[in-house]
């Protein structure tokens, strides 16, 4: 079955996809970039770096700007989702949702209405054996985004390795956030993954932090021979 | 031990991540045994240890399950507790007779208990997730336990602890699948207190 993964540039877009790729055909990656940084479905700090991620792993991009108006947005995603069947066939969609119901059934929704696959493979997925698998695998992946308490201005930019992955177990123990995210305590980018060619090197950032809000800003990336 | 069952269209696919996983992990999470088998490569084996069964759901496009379900046959005579979710209740209604008809929810809904049961305690509404493209009309003779403003929501065999639920209870309402592990060992469940109840007690 050939599908498209809709990819933020995030780990959980891209560990779904990697786990597509092992079980189907992935033709695509679907993007959408939202001008809103208060979009419900589709703001991410570094959304733009999402095609050179694409290259990085050797596969064509859709991409479409939406303006992240709530609701309206999924006017857009369904726009570009259409493009990816009229492009390349796809017969279905991946997401890397893990709880969020709110961006779950909006998108089950428009791939209802456009008769196609909806799969998502980390769906209430234990996120201690998702977090373990995702290092185990070989995935790079850097905290681009925080925005809650307890997280430091020094997690922008920290790459999870098994000692940050300890200090978040130690986070949901004591603050009570979720181990992935997915609350919206940080956010991330993927610099390498077991299907990538090449890896993502950051040349240029910028970072702004505040009371536990924080983002860095990837403002020049290049790739490099693994 | 709990045999867990993949409907989805093809075994270890993108939907057993999705649909079985998260309620393997409930039963995980509870301390039972637990073992899985796609319904393509079940024996009749995979049955003799069960001491009950969950029919997990599918993707809202895989229907594939509803054209096999001559190979269902043995639920008719299965002795252990079985709970059909979803794609599983469409199933459990069409082997005892019942029959299926288009009827699509996505997203949260409200579903209201009508008939007191152990599967759904003494809750009389919760919101449920839902993700079906078809609904039931149940066997003749089986009790209608739950229903939401679309379709029936839960039923049950008026004889024996089969289970029907529309919802998707791993999606969060994991209490209704430890409420029917405690079925499977007649040791009661705990049940989440209604509103009401929590008032009381503080």
């Amino acid at each position: 079955m050939r599908l498209g993964v809709l990819c933020s540039g995030g780990k959980d877009s891209w560990f779904a996809g990697y786990l597509a790729m092992q079980k189907e055909e992935v033709a695509c990656l679907i993007s959408v970039r939202s001008i809103n940084e208060e979009s419900y479905m589709f703001h991410t700090p570094n959304v733009h770096l999402v095609p050179l991620q694409a290259e990085a792993a050797g596969l064509p991009l859709v991409s479409v700007e939406t303006e992240g108006i709530k609701e309206d947005e999924l006017a857009d995603l369904s726009r570009a989702i259409r493009l990816a069947v009229e492009r390349h066939g796809i017969e279905g969609v991946v997401t890397g949702a893990l709880l969020s119901v709110y961006q779950g059934t909006r998108i089950q929704r428009i791939c209802r209405d456009l008769e196609l696959w909806c799969f998502n493979p980390l769906w209430y997925t234990d996120p201690d054996a998702y977090m373990d698998l995702l290092l185990k695998t070989g995935f790079r992946v850097m905290v681009t985004g925080v925005f809650s308490a307890p997280f430091t201005a020094d997690w922008l930019g920290r790459q999870i390795d098994a000692n940050a992955l300890r200090d978040l177990k130690q986070y949901v123990a004591k603050h009570r956030i979720t181990l992935t995210g997915e609350g919206g305590e940080y956010e991330t980018l993927v610099l390498d993954a077991p299907c990538f060619t090449k890896r993502i090197v950051i040349e240029e950032s910028t970072e702004e932090y505040c009371n536990y809000r924080g983002i860095l800003r990837v403002r020049h990336a290049s790739l490099e021979a693994k | 031990m709990i045999l867990i069952i993949d409907l989805s269209y093809r075994a270890r696919s993108l939907s057993h991540d999705e649909f079985v996983c998260p309620v393997a992990h409930i039963v995980h999470r509870a301390g039972r045994e637990w073992r899985e088998t796609h319904f393509s490569a079940m024996t009749s084996d995979d049955l003799k240890d069960a001491e009950g069964i969950i029919l997990c759901g599918t993707a809202i496009k895989d229907n594939l399950f509803a054209t096999k379900v001559q190979e269902f046959s043995w639920l008719q005579t299965i002795p252990v507790p079985v709970l059909g979710i979803c794609a599983g209740m469409q199933l459990l209604c069409r082997v005892f007779g019942g029959t299926i008809r288009p009827g699509c929810e996505i997203g949260m809904t409200t579903v209201r208990v009508d008939t007191p049961d152990p599967l759904l305690c003494k809750s009389p509404a919760f919101p449920a997730y839902e993700l079906h493209s078809f609904t039931c009309d149940p066997p003749r003779g089986w009790v209608t336990i739950a229903v939401s403003d679309e379709c029936i929501q839960a039923i049950r065999h008026p004889e024996k602890p089969l289970y029907g639920v529309m919802f998707h209870p791993e999606v969060r309402n994991d209490w209704v699948v430890e409420q029917f592990l405690s079925l499977c060992t007649g040791v009661n469940g705990t049940c989440p207190r209604s509103a009401g109840e929590r008032k009381k007690s503080e």
